[in-house]
C-alpha cells in the first residue's frame, strides 16, 4: 500500500503489527486497540513512534485520555459506505484535540477524499497503482463549501459575512 | 425565492463537472457499478426496472416560472416529454440516458436547480409546507430555515455516508401541511411563553416497514441553535445507527431501541459540547436568507372581490372547483390556488412539458412567477388575485388541470409501483386510475368530502399508505397482486397510522372494496362529519363487517 500525504503519493514508513507479532525495536508501528489495552504499559515506554488503528465499531472515546501516547491514529473504513469514522475524525480533532497524523485506511476511494480531508484526515492509505493525478484532483474539484468542519476552508456563510464587512474570526 | 449568488453557482458548476468525470470513469470502466452507485445516488440517479431515473430537488417545493420552463425543457430534450412530481417535493424523469445526465445537470444548474442528495444515504431534499409564506395561519416562513438547512447539509463532509437516508421537513404553522411527524427530523415553528420564535423538534418518525409517529424530543429550540442541534442529532445517529441491517438502519429504529429519554439525553449531551460554536445562526444570517423569501409586491385589495363573488354565484362549475382548489391567503384580496395533477384516469403527479410551460406562463401572468409543489403530488399557484381566479380556472381547465378534487377521494397519492419500480409487489398507478374513474362523478365526490387515499406498491411505503385515511399496500400472494387495506391514517398535526382492516383483496376486487368503505362511511356519518372523524368515532367494526361479512357470505 502507498500513502497520499501532502499532495503526493509516498511510501508508507509505518507498519501495522498483528496482535501476536513481535514489535519492531524502534521503527514506526501501528497496533490494534485490543493490543493497546493489553500491552499499554509496555507500549507506552517503547522507543519509537506508536500508532493506533481503530475499527469503525471502536469509537475514539475509548482512548480519549491516551492520545498523548500516539503519533498516528488510523481509522478504518471497512466499506466506503460505513461513515462512522467521519464523525470519529472530527471528534478526535475538535473535541479531544489530537494533533498527530490521522489516517484513513480500508476501503478508501477517490471520491471520499474531499469529505475525509474536511473531517480532519491528513493521510490516506491507497493502492500503489492509483492514478495519483486524478486522485489529487478530488481535493480541489469543489472549493465552495457551506458548512464549517475541521479543515481550514472557510464556509460560505463566513465568507459572505466577510464580504459584507469585517467580522470576528470564528474557527 | 432564494436567488443563487456567485458562490452557489460556482458550487453547482463544480459539482456538475465532478459528476461528468464520475460518469466518464464509469463509462470507461475505471469505476465499477458498485463504486459508481453511491456517487450517482448522491446526484439523484437511480437505476430502475427499465432505465435510469433522475430525481431533481425542488427545495421546500418552491419553483419559479423560469425553473418550471427549465424542467419542461429537460422533459422535452432528454425524456419522453413529461415529468413526475413526487410526494417529497421532487420531480422525477423516468427515461434519461446515462451519458446525457451531466448535460441535464448543467441545464438544471442554469436555472438554479440540482439533484444533489435526492437519494443515497445522505440528508435528502428538505421539504416544507407548500403554502409557506402565504398561509393565513403561519407563524414564520419555514422556507427560510429549510434553505439554511439545505445549505448546511449540502455535501456535508461528516454526514454523506449515513446508515440510511435522512429526511427533514419544516412547517411554519400549527396546521401541519408538511407531515413533520413522519420524518427523520420534523421541525415545527412555534412561539414560546416569552414570545420568541423557535422550533419544536420531532425525531424518528417515518413510514416504511416500521411506521412510527415521531416523538417530540425538544419543546423549544431557539433559532440560533438550529444547526448545532441538527448536527448533534446527526452525529449521534451517524455513530450509533445500525449498519448491519438496512431495514433497521433509519434513525427511528435507534430512537425506539434506546428509548426516547436516552436518545434525547445523548443528543442534548452532544449538543451542549458544540453549542455556541461556529454553527451558531446569527440574526443577520437569518435575515439575509429571509430577505430572499420576502413576499412579492402585493396590490392593496379589498378582502372581497365583487366580480369574483358574481362569477361564483353565476357558474356552478366554477364554484365547485373553487370549493376544493382555493385556500386562505394571508394577503387580503388574494387566494392560494391548488392545481390538481390527478385528472380522472391520469397518472398521479405526471405533467407534460406543454403543461409545465403553460403553468409557467400562468404563474408569470397571475402568480408573481411562483409555483409550489405539494407533498400530495399537486401544484400550487400561491399568489392569485381573487379577481384573476376565474381566468386562472379557465386556463387550467383548458390544460386539463382543473379537476375539482383536491383533498377528495380521487386525489390519490400513489407510488410508481410495479410499472416502474423493481421492488414492487403490485401495481399502484392503475389502481389509482381505477379509483379516479370510480369516483369521477363530481357531485358524488364532493358529497363524500375530505378523503385521502394513498397507495404503496410494497412495504417501503413510498405512497405513504400508513397515513392515508384509506391506505392500500401491495402484497404478493403466490405471485398474484393483492392489496391490504388500512383505515384512519393521517399525517397532519394529529398524525396517526392506519389500522389494518383484514385480509387483503386481489387486484380485481380492490376498487370495489374501497367503494364499500366509502359507502359504509356515507351510511354512518353524521351531518357534516368527514371520513376521518366518522372513522374515529365508529372504529373499524362497521367497515370490517361490510367488507368481510359480505365476502364470507
Ligand atoms: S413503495 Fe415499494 S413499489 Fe412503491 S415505489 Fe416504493 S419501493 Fe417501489
Amino acid at each position: 500500500m502507498a500513502l497520499i500525504k501532502d499532495n503526493a503519493l509516498r511510501p508508507d514508513p509505518w507498519v501495522f503489527v498483528a496482535d501476536e507479532a513481535e514489535l519492531p525495536e524502534s521503527d514506526p508501528a501501528i497496533v490494534s486497540f485490543e493490543r493497546w489495552q493489553r500491552d499499554r504499559a509496555r507500549l507506552g515506554v517503547r522507543n519509537g513512534p506508536l500508532g493506533l488503528r481503530l475499527r469503525s465499531d471502536q469509537p475514539p472515546e475509548g482512548i480519549a485520555d491516551d492520545l498523548a501516547a500516539f503519533d498516528l491514529i488510523a481509522l478504518e473504513f471497512p466499506k466506503f459506505t460505513d461513515g462512522r469514522a467521519y464523525s470519529y475524525a472530527r471528534l478526535l480533532r475538535e473535541r479531544y484535540g489530537f494533533e498527530g497524523e490521522l489516517r484513513a485506511v480500508g476501503n478508501v476511494l477517490r471520491d471520499q477524499l474531499f469529505f475525509m480531508q474536511r473531517c480532519g484526515f491528513d493521510t490516506f492509505e491507497v493502492a500503489d497503482d492509483v492514478d495519483i493525478g486524478a486522485w489529487l484532483e478530488a481535493f480541489v474539484e469543489i472549493d465552495v463549501i457551506y458548512q464549517p468542519a475541521d479543515d481550514d476552508r472557510r464556509p460560505f456563510r463566513t465568507l459572505r459575512t466577510d464580504a459584507a464587512g469585517p467580522t470576528a474570526e470564528r474557527r | 425565492m432564494y436567488i443563487y449568488d456567485q458562490r452557489d453557482h460556482a458550487m453547482l458548476a463544480q459539482r456538475t463537472a465532478q459528476f461528468r468525470g464520475q460518469v466518464a470513469r464509469r463509462l470507461n470502466g475505471a469505476l465499477s457499478e458498485a463504486e459508481f452507485r453511491p456517487l450517482r445516488l448522491l446526484n439523484g440517479l437511480y437505476l430502475q426496472l427499465h432505465a435510469y431515473m433522475l430525481r431533481v430537488a425542488i427545495p421546500y417545493g418552491t419553483l419559479s416560472a423560469r425553473q418550471m420552463r427549465g424542467l419542461a425543457a429537460v422533459a422535452r430534450s432528454y425524456d419522453k416529454g413529461y415529468g413526475h412530481f413526487t410526494t417529497r417535493q421532487n420531480i422525477q424523469f423516468n427515461w434519461p440516458k446515462l451519458d446525457d445526465v451531466p448535460r441535464i445537470l448543467e441545464d438544471l444548474a442554469g436555472v438554479e436547480m440540482h439533484a444533489i442528495q435526492t437519494s443515497g444515504n445522505s440528508i435528502r431534499n428538505v421539504t416544507a409546507d407548500a403554502y409557506a409564506g402565504v398561509a393565513a395561519d403561519e407563524i414564520e416562513d419555514p422556507r427560510i430555515y429549510a434553505e439554511i438547512i439545505r445549505q448546511w447539509s449540502t455535501l456535508h463532509p461528516e454526514f454523506t455516508f449515513l446508515p440510511r437516508k435522512f429526511k427533514i421537513a419544516v412547517t411554519g404553522a400549527p396546521r401541519d401541511r408538511a407531515a413533520v411527524r413522519v420524518h427523520d427530523i420534523g421541525l415545527q415553528i412555534r412561539t414560546n411563553e416569552a414570545g420568541e420564535v423557535g422550533f419544536a423538534v420531532i425525531v424518528g418518525g417515518g413510514l416504511g416497514r416500521t411506521p412510527i409517529v415521531g416523538p417530540l424530543i425538544r419543546e423549544f429550540l431557539p433559532k440560533r441553535d438550529l444547526l448545532s442541534y441538527l448536527e448533534a442529532i446527526l452525529r449521534v445517529y451517524n455513530q450509533l445507527g445500525r449498519r448491519d441491517n438496512m431495514f433497521k438502519a433509519r434513525i427511528k429504529i435507534l430512537v425506539q431501541s434506546v428509548g426516547k429519554e436516552q436518545f434525547t439525553e445523548m443528543v442534548e449531551d452532544e449538543w451542549r459540547r458544540i453549542a455556541g460554536g461556529t454553527l451558531d445562526l446569527e440574526a443577520d444570517e437569518i435575515a439575509r436568507i429571509a430577505a430572499s423569501f420576502a413576499p412579492p409586491p402585493y396590490d392593496r385589495l379589498e378582502p372581497v372581490d365583487l366580480a369574483f363573488e358574481f362569477k361564483l354565484a353565476a357558474d356552478p362549475r366554477f364554484a365547485q372547483w373553487c370549493r376544493t382548489s382555493l385556500a386562505a391567503h394571508r394577503q387580503p384580496g388574494y387566494a392560494i390556488v391548488d392545481v390538481s395533477l390527478k385528472p380522472a384516469d391520469g397518472v398521479p403527479g405526471d405533467v407534460t412539458a406543454a403543461q409545465m410551460e403553460a403553468l409557467a406562463d400562468l404563474a408569470e401572468r397571475f402568480s408573481s412567477s411562483e409555483i409550489r409543489a405539494t407533498h400530495w403530488q399537486n401544484l400550487v399557484l400561491p399568489h392569485v388575485r381573487l379577481s384573476d381566479v376565474h381566468a386562472v380556472w379557465l386556463a387550467l381547465a383548458a390544460l386539463g388541470l382543473a379537476t375539482p378534487n383536491i383533498g377528495l377521494a380521487s386525489d390519490v397519492i400513489a407510488c410508481p409501483g410495479l410499472d416502474y419500480c423493481n421492488l414492487a409487489n403490485a401495481r399502484s398507478i392503475p389502481v389509482a386510475q381505477a379509483i379516479s374513474r370510480r369516483f369521477a362523478d363530481i357531485k358524488r365526490l364532493h358529497d363524500i368530502g375530505d378523503l385521502r387515499i394513498n397507495i404503496s406498491g410494497c412495504i417501503n411505503a413510498c405512497g405513504h399508505h400508513h397515513v392515508g385515511n384509506i391506505g392500500l399496500l401491495g402484497v404478493d400472494k403466490k405471485g398474484e397482486e393483492y392489496y391490504q387495506l388500512t383505515l384512519g391514517g393521517s399525517d397532519d398535526e394529529n398524525a396517526a397510522l392506519g389500522e389494518l382492516v383484514g385480509p387483503a383483496f386481489p387486484y380485481d376486487e380492490i376498487v370495489d372494496a374501497v367503494e364499500t368503505i366509502v359507502n359504509t362511511y356515507m351510511d354512518r356519518r353524521e351531518p357534516g362529519e368527514q371520513f376521518l372523524a366518522t372513522y374515529r368515532r365508529v372504529g373499524l367494526g362497521p367497515f370490517k363487517e361490510r367488507l368481510y361479512g359480505a365476502h364470507q357470505g
